[in-house]
């Protein structure tokens, strides 16, 4: 648990509420954002932070971020290594860099994209012209009943804002988000991004979070999927083992949208991801998959929301865990049918594999369905190694060690295989050859 | 002369229950043997005892493979020494590529002799022609190992793992099971094709069938963990004739048969 002695520690409930008061002391922009963040920090001064007798975090226990105390950051961002950057960059249609939170122009750049596309720095664009925000921003994630959304939202100020116009298709887009506490003086940050796929177009967005040392990071991603926009949405979470990490990724669909989202867990000491998804128009096909990693003492959580508002429409999620260690997963998945949302499809599949005696794996699907024409399955498993398969690998003369790696690399790879951006799944996999036991043969063999 | 697999004296136990009491067997280059026996008779168990696999205790005995001591050895170990066996149920393994996990399997195997790794374009030369072997459709190396493959399918992937990896002696358990008529003389024609002077079979089957198309050298009958009758290829013809009944009995009377082949 980060501990300090320095005055500008922010800690507790209070802690936040009182720097709340200085922080928008230092704002400059429209009363509308302000009402907003005061209505916010309000809020989660009621909700306070979860404890373990609240149904949403039974399982996830946030008292080191609760307890802890940090520090806004105070170095440059523009004055980060090179070296930190180097392992997570790709060959992009543009990249924002961020640290703790704060936009790096020096290690961004924006390349050719088509006319009246955005990728920009949220802090620019509510500096220069936050109207161009205001018929989306903070209207999709609520922090009614999230406290670190409310915090999030109390103290919003940078992050990527991307605007793909009608029927416009791009590139990859990246965003880059480091952080980097230090032992004795962890680092807070709320990144705020705003992804806005206008109608037809098409495109792919890429949040990578990693860093060193120890931090607190709780960062907010809303996405708006236009009608028919297809919008890939890509999660790389390499955050440092001393790092916290409450996300939440909030996609409103509309009409014949196709969203897919691809979360991808690896790092952090204690990680939550809430992904809500609101299918609010016919006939959109959301499609929501996730691999996440344990070792150690880790702990990720993550909380799934689908809500079916309207006829037609699809959603398919998967979501697969890979737990060592004394590690621990919690995955809820809920799955909210309005009445008169007809002929929905929608499928859930959790499966969580246990690599050691003492990783832990809890799933619960929960329907909830006021429709009465509709397609709703679930599945949730938690298991381990299949022996015989071992036995299999190793009876052609596999080591035991590489035939554990190889039945591992092979649960996770059915996610592996569904990112279409190559060096993102290429990063990956290098990461489960460098990981896993024997990789190289495991290189060999797949 | 000792054999290239000498089993003596052989108990085993699964959960405590003792499933092979006493087995001696003697196997020499290039010959094929035969097990045969009634369900539940200990035909299996010897097959993966002799491969491995750990839910199998060996309570008793020896077994040697080219004078080693093969049940010191690791799974992996007696593949790379040369001990294969094709599985009555082979393994669905999705996410691993079939040409993928041979190949690796392969210069694992490969390594272990002293040999160079081969790479991917030697590989897949020498892997066509092991294909034409069994017969095996090229789209079948592609998948994922025997993932949605049919019955028959799994089982020519057997032999053709065999094929590839050369092992010196080759345990074929229950290969037939599940086969009709004519995938039957695809797996059979595919072991005809490796028999070799220094390459053993032993080769567990219920039915005296496969042993038309894989004609053995010694027949064993196995009753109740015990070999209770050897003989010629022409024992499997006369237990087809007469059934298991027929020698169920003997199998307290006659603890030790004779081993064949010594």
């Amino acid at each position: 648990m980060p501990v300090t002695t320095s005055e500008s520690a922010i800690t507790g409930v209070e802690g936040y509420v009182a720097e709340f008061e200085r922080f928008q002391q230092t704002l400059n922009e429209p009363a509308g954002l302000t009402a907003l963040r005061r209505r916010a920090i309000a809020r989660f001064a009621e909700l306070g932070f979860p404890t373990l007798r609240q149904e949403e975090w039974r399982l996830t226990n946030v008292a080191p971020v609760a307890q802890g105390a940090f520090h806004w950051p105070e170095n440059d961002p523009d004055a980060v290594a090179p070296g930190l950057l180097a392992p997570h960059t790709f060959d992009a249609a543009a990249r924002l860099v961020f640290v703790d939170g704060r936009f790096s122009p020096r290690h961004s750049f924006v390349g050719e994209l088509p006319p009246g596309t955005v990728v920009a720095s949220l802090a620019e664009v509510l500096a220069r012209e936050p109207e161009r925000l205001e018929p989306w921003l903070a209207r999709f994630a609520k922090f009614d009943r999230h406290p670190f959304v409310a915090l999030n939202t109390a103290f919003l100020r940078d992050g990527a804002f991307v605007h793909v116009p009608r029927g416009a298709v791009t590139g990859p887009i990246h965003l880059l988000f480091l952080s980097s506490g230090e032992e004795g003086r962890p680092t807070l940050s709320f990144p705020r991004n705003l992804f806005v796929a206008g109608e037809g177009s098409q495109t792919a967005i890429v949040e990578t979070y990693a860093g060193e040392g120890a931090y607190f990071t709780a960062p907010v991603t809303e996405l708006v999927a236009g009608p028919s926009a297809v919008i890939d949405h890509y999660k790389v979470q390499r955050e440092s083992l001393g790092a916290f990490h409450l996300a939440t990724f909030q996609v409103q669909g509309e009409r014949a949208a196709v969203p897919s989202s691809h979360s991808i867990s690896i790092g952090g000491a204690l990680v939550r991801n809430d992904v809500n998804a609101v299918l609010d128009g016919e006939g959109i096909d959301c499609i929501l998959n996730g691999l996440y990693f344990g070792d150690g003492r880790q702990v990720v959580d993550n909380h799934m929301r689908v809500e079916h508002a309207k006829p037609h429409c699809a959603s398919h999620e998967l979501y697969k865990g890979v737990l060592d260690g004394k590690s621990r997963a919690v995955f809820n998945g809920l799955i909210h049918v309005h009445k008169g949302a007809q002929k929905t499809d929608a499928k859930q599949s959790n499966r969580n594999l246990l690599l050691s005696r003492d990783a832990i794996a809890n799933s619960n699907p929960q329907l909830e369905i006021f429709a009465d024409d509709v397609k709703c399955t679930h599945g949730s498993t938690v298991g381990q190694l299949d022996e015989d398969a071992v036995f299999y690998l190793r009876s052609r003369g596999i080591g035991a060690e590489a035939a554990r790696s190889l039945l591992t690399y092979a649960f996770a790879s059915d996610i592996v295989e569904r990112i279409k951006i190559e060096p993102v799944r290429r990063d990956l996999e290098e990461f489960l050859f460098t990981r896993l036991p024997m990789g190289e043969v495991v290189r060999q063999a797949v | 002369m000792t054999g290239m697999l000498e089993i003596k004296n052989l108990h085993a136990s699964v959960d405590g229950n003792e499933i092979l009491k006493g087995i001696d067997l003697t196997i020499q280059p290039g010959e094929v043997h035969a097990i045969m026996g009634p369900n539940g008779s200990g035909k299996s168990t010897l097959a993966r005892v002799l491969a491995g696999q750990e839910a199998y205790e060996v309570t008793a005995g020896q077994v040697t493979f080219e004078g080693k001591d093969l049940l010191e050895m690791d799974p992996e170990d007696r593949a790379r020494e040369g001990v294969f066996m094709a599985f009555q149920y082979p393994v669905e393994i999705p996410g691993v590529g079939n040409t993928y996990f041979l190949k690796a399997a392969l210069n694992a195997v490969r390594k272990h002799r002293g040999l160079q790794e081969m790479d991917a374009i030697e590989f897949l030369k020498m892997v066509r022609g092991k294909m034409k072997l069994v017969q095996m459709d090229e789209g079948l190396l592609n998948r994922p190992v025997n993932e949605g493959f049919s019955g028959g399918e799994k089982k020519r992937n057997e032999i053709f793992h065999m094929a590839v990896l050369e092992p010196r002696l080759c345990i074929l358990d229950e290969t037939d099971s599940g086969l009709d008529i004519d995938a039957l003389r695809i797996v059979a024609d595919g072991v005809n094709a490796l028999r070799a002077k220094d390459r053993s079979f032993l080769v567990i089957t219920h039915y005296q069938r496969l042993l038309n198309y894989i004609v053995p050298d010694y027949v064993h009958v196995l009753v109740d963990g015990r070999f209770v009758r050897s003989g010629g290829k022409e024992l499997a013809l006369e237990l087809e004739e007469k059934g298991y009944s027929w020698l169920e009995g003997m199998a307290p009377e006659h603890p030790a048969a004779q081993p064949v082949g010594a």
